[in-house]
Order: structure tokens, then C-alpha cells, then sequence
């Protein structure tokens, strides 16, 4: 076998490592269309809810803690930050800087899923959660089947979101490891790349749920 | 061995990651003071408004597509296209029954 010139930068079916590394990023980019439409169909169903129950989904977003949930927008805006600046330190070849960044990135990412836990802690004590025992919402007196409707659309939808949020902190768990084995190298981090395409895009999802299930109609209040 | 072709990707400033961090916290801290404010039916247009600003700054700088491959970026739309399909057909087909109201039917 002649692997003299077969390199993890330049494989043998590729002409140049520029194009190996197009090629990575178009299929992590056709992954991540499959997961817009993943979600896309949770925020069809919750605006067509919102639509049918807009009176009740203002009074049931109101019960969400808006200071919290901006908070943990501002933690997973820092973490886009630090996985952009790992994969930068990468694309610089700085083994030291990707594995700073890209502990960092996983302390943050860490918090914003403490801060979920709590939330829906939170929602258990209230008796918000749908489809348990005592289910009741203050202010929507008859309309407890619609409210129910919103907490359940709030916890597959967040969920669905942390549940990527895990995946992603294992994903960044292993390119550390891999980064201190020196796996990554100023000719190759295509890796650690996709891997920020992943993180971003799990942040841009919360970009959208964060105003979607905690800021509708506030000034009601 | 570090190939110099057209294609190699440029590596942005940390002044321009900066920035654009910024301007998505200052985004984050518009969004949420706005949706104090009575906009009436404008305050869903505004949140989602401020939202895919804050997406398009993600995607075009922190995902790198501003420098990505002219394939990468027709992909990209083509994913936009579908999910407007999704969301414009159900939107029509709901709308044109009984089921919501729809001011004016």
C-alpha cells in the first residue's frame, strides 16, 4: 500500500486538502438542513398552537423566568464565542489555544444545561408539567388544556435543544483529548471545524427559542 | 506542506469575533427590553426580526459561510427554501379552514 503521500489532510481520493476540507464542510452543512427540518417541525406545531391560543401561550410565557433565560442566552452566545475562537486557534495550528478554548467553550456549554436543570426543576415544584397529576397554570382559569399544550411544546422543545447540547459536550470532550494527543495540526482541524458548525448551530436554535416560549407579549404582565 | 490555492480559507481577526459577539449580546439585551414594550401584533415580527439577525451573524461569521465554497452557500438556501416549503404550506392549509382565526374569513 502506498500511504507515503495519504496524510488526515489529504486523503487519496481528494486533489488538494482545500478541496477535502470543502467537502467536509458541505456534508457537516447537508447534516445540519436534516436537523433544521428535525426542529423546523417543532416550530411549525408550536406556531400553529400559538396561533389557535395566543392568549393562553402570553400567560403561559409569562410564568418562564425571562432574566434566567436571557442569562443563559448571554452563556451560550460566550460559548459560540470560545468554540470559534478554538476552532481559530486551530486553523493557527496553536494546540494550546484549542485546548483553552475548547475547555472553556465546555464549562459554558456545562452551565447553560445546570441552568436548564434548574429551570425545569422549577417547573415541577409549580405543577407545570404537562400530563402530571395537579397540572394547573394561574390565569388562564378553564383554558388548562391549551396551557398544557404550551409546557408541553416548552419541554420537547427544550429538550430536544439540550439533548443536543449533550451530544455537543461530548463531542467536545473528545476533540480535548484529541488535541492533546496532537491529532490537530495547522494542515489539519477539519474536526475541531465541523464541530464549531455543530456548537453554532445549536446556538442559533436557542437564538429562536428564547424569544419564542419566553417573550411573548411581556408588557401584558 | 501548507497548500497556498485560491480556496484556502482565510483566517478572520479576534477583533472581528469581537464585535460580532457584541453586537449578539446587544441583541440579546434589545429582544428581551422590547418585549416589554407594547408593540401589539409587531412585538412577534420585531423578537423574530432581532432572531434572524443574530442568526445571520452566527452563520456568515462565527460558521464561516462568508468564506465557505459557492456550493456550500447554494446548499445553504436550498435547506432555506425547504423549510419555507414546511412552513408555508402548513400556514396556507390551517389557514384556509375554520380551525384558527384568521382576521377577515
Amino acid at each position: 500500500m502506498h500511504s507515503e503521500e495519504q496524510t488526515l489532510a489529504l486523503r487519496e481520493q481528494f486533489d488538494t486538502a482545500a478541496q477535502q476540507r470543502d467537502a467536509s464542510t458541505l456534508g457537516m452543512w447537508i447534516f445540519l438542513i436534516t436537523e433544521v427540518m428535525f426542529f423546523g417541525g417543532m416550530f411549525l406545531a408550536y406556531s400553529i398552537y400559538r396561533g389557535k391560543y395566543p392568549d393562553v401561550f402570553a400567560v403561559a410565557s409569562s410564568s418562564l423566568n425571562v432574566y434566567i433565560g436571557a442569562a443563559n442566552t448571554v452563556v451560550l452566545l460566550c460559548s459560540s464565542f470560545t468554540m470559534v475562537m478554538a476552532v481559530r486557534a486551530s486553523q493557527l495550528g496553536k494546540r494550546s489555544g484549542i485546548i483553552f478554548w475548547l475547555i472553556l467553550t465546555l464549562i459554558l456549554g456545562m452551565t447553560f444545561l445546570g441552568v436548564k436543570a434548574f429551570e425545569w426543576n422549577e417547573k415541577f415544584e409549580m405543577h407545570h408539567v404537562p400530563g402530571m397529576a395537579g397540572f394547573h397554570l394561574d390565569g388562564v382559569g378553564t383554558s388548562q388544556g391549551p396551557a398544557s399544550i404550551f409546557f408541553s411544546l416548552y419541554f420537547a422543545m427544550t429538550g430536544l435543544h439540550a439533548m443536543h447540547m449533550v451530544v455537543g459536550v461530548g463531542i467536545l470532550t473528545m476533540l480535548i483529548f484529541q488535541a492533546k494527543a496532537g491529532k490537530f495540526s495547522a494542515e489539519y482541524w477539519t474536526p475541531v471545524d465541523i464541530s464549531g458548525l455543530y456548537w453554532h448551530f445549536v446556538d442559533i436554535v436557542w437564538i429562536f427559542l428564547f424569544p419564542l416560549l419566553y417573550l411573548i407579549d411581556r408588557h401584558l404582565k | 506542506m501548507q497548500e497556498h490555492t485560491e480556496s484556502h480559507e482565510p483566517v478572520d481577526s479576534v477583533m472581528t469575533y469581537a464585535l460580532v459577539f457584541l453586537a449578539l449580546i446587544a441583541a440579546t439585551v434589545i429582544t428581551t427590553a422590547v418585549a416589554f414594550v407594547d408593540l401589539g401584533a409587531f412585538s412577534v415580527v420585531v423578537a423574530l426580526a432581532i432572531a434572524i439577525c443574530k442568526m445571520l451573524l452566527v452563520v456568515l461569521f462565527f460558521m464561516h459561510v462568508r468564506h465557505s465554497a459557492k456550493l456550500t452557500k447554494l446548499v445553504l438556501l436550498g435547506g432555506v427554501l425547504w423549510f419555507l416549503i414546511l412552513m408555508g404550506m402548513t400556514y396556507t392549509d390551517f389557514g384556509s379552514r375554520t380551525w384558527m382565526g384568521v382576521p377577515g374569513r
